[in-house]
């Protein structure tokens, strides 16, 4: 029942990954993707081994790390905003061969 | 230890190589002579020290029972290859190696002293370059000492290399004349050339003896040949390869036929450097070479026979030479070449058939004991030459003639080396010649006779050279030139040195001090030997006084009749040619050029074929790196769901 709303995030999240050309997009859907997995984890320690809490720590370490790692990717951003003046990634080639 | 300075015998030289080439320029030119002269003062003593400690001290265990001991004063692991192969440095003394301590330290001490005048020119002023000169001098007396005091091949073989490379800075040392560098270029490849096969030599050698050590090869030279018995290749023995090998290294700095000729093209070098490298110690280092692993070469008559027939032909081959030349270095280059063949001949000579090894070791002796007095006479006629030269400014004889009234201790001082290595008693020559001659008899009449027309030869045309010089006709004094003259104390004092050594050195009991085993060997004036010996001398120098001592027309006479064979002498009976010949045309033209084409076609060719290739495959794939993330994630993403889709069809079939 918990996992539908998580299967739909995560299909957004890749959709969204995929399409998107905004960089802050592609990080909203990279956060999607790590909280549909978060989901998953208490979702499934919850309703398999009720007894422990394993899962629930797991969850909790990985929104820590995502936020850490929003943090981050928001730094390269806005450095990469102030060098090339746009956030579209087709746009910035300029690491390219 | 007894001999713990010895060290600074090769200290000294080094540290004023270094010294010398790094502060020389800042120290001004006199001052660098005059320190490089003083500091191979010091080492000259430091020699002598040692020597004659060797030779007359009794309490360091030099002496037991009578049989003179070899002394490792200092031994170092270097290089430890396995167990029992180790490359060690250090010093060997024994009397091969203290004799030559004597010579080059007293013949690089006088070079350094006569330099300080022949390289300045006529009002004292040293020439461009003075300091790299004496830094080099110091290089080579540092690699030549170090080569005498060797304590196994490999160390020998290392300063082998080292006085190969001084040598060629020397020659090279007028750098911006074309001959020099040319004959620079010259010495260092034909030497170079033949430590190859030294190289090869040692390695067979030590791979069948597992010692690389001259006192184990020494200690049981039997066991040392029967290592590698039965082992053949091409029919001799391996053990006679390795030393035939290291006979044709020894040759090739020795400047022995056919390796001979870089040695008179080596005259363009600094008369000084003639006479220290290439008259006295470095040509010599061959002779030395031989006569340190000698008990092998003893046993193995084979390569023995080699060095023999190379030797005896040498020495006759560059006396005929040296009859014809015209540029007085050259002349004394092909005498210098015809004596050190001596002294290989000498060498081979010895046997330890019959009488053992100690009697039969005349030979051994007699090549030593000529090294000695060979290296002082030869020294002193080669300064005096470079007095001439220095007199005259040419090396042309016919620009010479008459100069005895002009420079009257430089033309006694040549008339005594004359004499010397003529073979007149009581010059130092004569006895060291004689003792060569009589082992020569009783290893075989034949070349007995061959060494004595040598001897002839040489008489011959060492008063050729005397008398083109010093009388033949007035000296001519050029318009605008003052007239030559004995040069200043520096110059006249090493020669009149190395006269009185000359005219006494023979007088020492040489066999008490040098023989194959240690123990004195007694040696007996042959009487009919020695006297035919003077006898033939004094027919060659007979001969030479009718032809040149005053102008006439006899030897012009002689030329035109014998035109073809003075030509061929003059010209070296075409060895040069032949080898430019060889080189040139067989080499570069028939072997290198079609390798060369095979490299740069077929090997060069398929490496970049395949280079070419990697190239544009890359090129072709290279869109599929777009470093686009999206493409990627799209790309896994539906690779992803392939698989899930195949696996989940094979399952659920």
């Amino acid at each position: 029942m918990y996992l539908i709303p998580s299967l739909i995030m995560f299909g957004c999240g890749v959709y969204g990954f995929i399409t998107r050309k905004n960089m802050i997009a592609i990080l909203i859907s990279l956060e999607l993707m790590l909280n549909s997995v978060d989901i998953n984890f208490v979702v499934f320690n919850r309703f398999l081994y009720p007894e422990q809490l394993d899962g629930m720590f797991f969850a909790l370490f990985a929104i820590a790390i995502a936020a850490a790692e929003t943090a981050v990717a928001i730094a390269i951003i806005i450095n990469v905003y102030r060098v090339a003046k746009k956030v579209d990634i087709s746009e910035i080639t300029k690491l390219k061969f | 230890m007894a001999f713990d300075f010895s060290i600074l015998v090769l200290a000294i030289p080094l540290f004023m190589f270094l010294f010398l080439g790094l502060v020389g320029v800042k120290m001004g030119k006199k001052i660098t002579g005059v320190v490089g002269t003083i500091a191979m003062g010091v080492t000259l003593f430091v020699c002598y020290s040692i020597a004659l400690t060797y030779f007359f001290g009794t309490d360091q265990g030099q002496m037991v029972n009578g049989v003179r001991q070899s002394i490792l004063a200092y031994d170092w692991n270097w290089l430890t290859f396995t167990d029992k192969l180790v490359v060690k440095l250090g010093i060997l003394l024994d009397p091969i190696s203290a004799m030559m301590l004597i010579v080059i330290s007293t013949i690089s001490f006088l070079v350094h002293l006569f330099s300080l005048g022949y390289m300045s020119d006529e009002y004292g002023k040293p020439e461009k370059g003075f300091q790299r000169y004496y830094s080099f001098l110091a290089l080579f007396t540092f690699s030549m000492l170090g080569l005498v005091v060797a304590t196994n091949i490999f160390q020998m073989f290392i300063f082998f290399e080292m006085v190969g490379v001084s040598s060629y800075l020397l020659i090279g040392f007028y750098y911006t004349s074309p001959a020099a560098i040319h004959a620079s270029k010259k010495a260092f490849i034909v030497t170079r050339l033949a430590d190859l096969f030294f190289l090869v030599g040692i390695m067979i050698l030590s791979y069948y003896t597992d010692t690389f050590d001259f006192n184990a090869l020494m200690a049981s030279p039997e066991s040392a040949l029967s290592s590698a018995h039965g082992q053949t290749f091409m029919g001799c023995s391996v053990m006679a390869w390795a030393l035939t090998f290291i006979f044709i290294g020894g040759a090739g700095k020795s400047a022995m036929y056919p390796l001979h000729i870089w040695l008179p093209d080596a005259m363009e070098g600094p008369t000084p450097v003639s006479a220290l490298i290439h008259a006295a110690t470095m040509v010599v280092a061959g002779v030395f070479l031989v006569a340190r692993l000698f008990p092998l070469y003893v046993l193995e008559q084979g390569a023995m026979n080699i060095v023999l027939v190379v030797g005896a032909f040498t020495a006759l081959y560059a006396a005929a030479i040296a009859c014809v030349q015209s540029d007085i270095k050259r002349a004394l280059a092909f005498s210098t070449i015809s004596q050190i063949a001596y002294m290989m001949t000498a060498l081979a000579v010895s046997s330890n058939v019959g009488e053992g090894i100690h009697e039969g070791g005349l030979g051994y002796m007699a090549s030593m004991f000529h090294l000695f007095t060979h290296a002082m006479f030869k020294a002193l006629l080669f300064l005096c030459a470079g007095a001439i030269i220095h007199a005259v400014h040419s090396n042309e004889n016919s620009h010479m003639h008459g100069l005895h009234k002009y420079m009257p201790i430089t033309s006694i001082a040549f008339l005594i080396g004359c004499l010397a290595i003529a073979g007149i008693p009581p010059f130092a020559g004569f006895f060291s010649k004689d003792e060569i001659l009589v082992a020569c008899y009783e290893k075989s009449p034949l070349w007995g006779v061959w060494m004595a027309i040598v001897a002839g030869m040489t008489a011959f045309y060492m008063f050729r050279i005397y008398y083109l010089i010093f009388h033949w006709k007035k000296h001519e004094v050029k318009e605008g030139h003052h007239a030559p003259h004995d040069m200043q104390w520096t110059m006249t004092l090493p020669l009149i040195i190395l006269a009185v050594i000359s005219c006494v050195a023979g007088l020492i009991p040489f066999g008490n001090f040098v023989t194959v085993d240690g123990k004195a060997l007694e040696t007996h004036t042959n009487w009919p030997v020695a006297i035919s010996s003077v006898c033939i001398a004094l027919v060659g120098i007979g001969l030479a006084t009718k032809m040149y001592y005053k102008e006439n027309k006899l030897p012009a006479q002689l030329k035109s009749k014998f035109n073809g064979l003075w030509t061929a002498a003059y010209n070296r009976f075409y060895m040069d040619e032949l080898y430019q010949f060889i080189t040139h045309k067989i080499i570069f033209q028939k072997v290198c050029k079609p390798i060369a084409w095979f490299d740069r076609h077929i090997i060069d060719g398929t490496m970049n074929l395949l280079a070419d290739m990697t190239t544009s495959a890359s090129f072709a794939i290279r869109k599929l790196q777009s470093g686009s993330i999206q493409s990627y994630v799209l790309v896994y993403f539906l690779g992803a769901i392939l698989l899930a889709a195949v696996t989940m069809v094979i399952v659920l079939i």
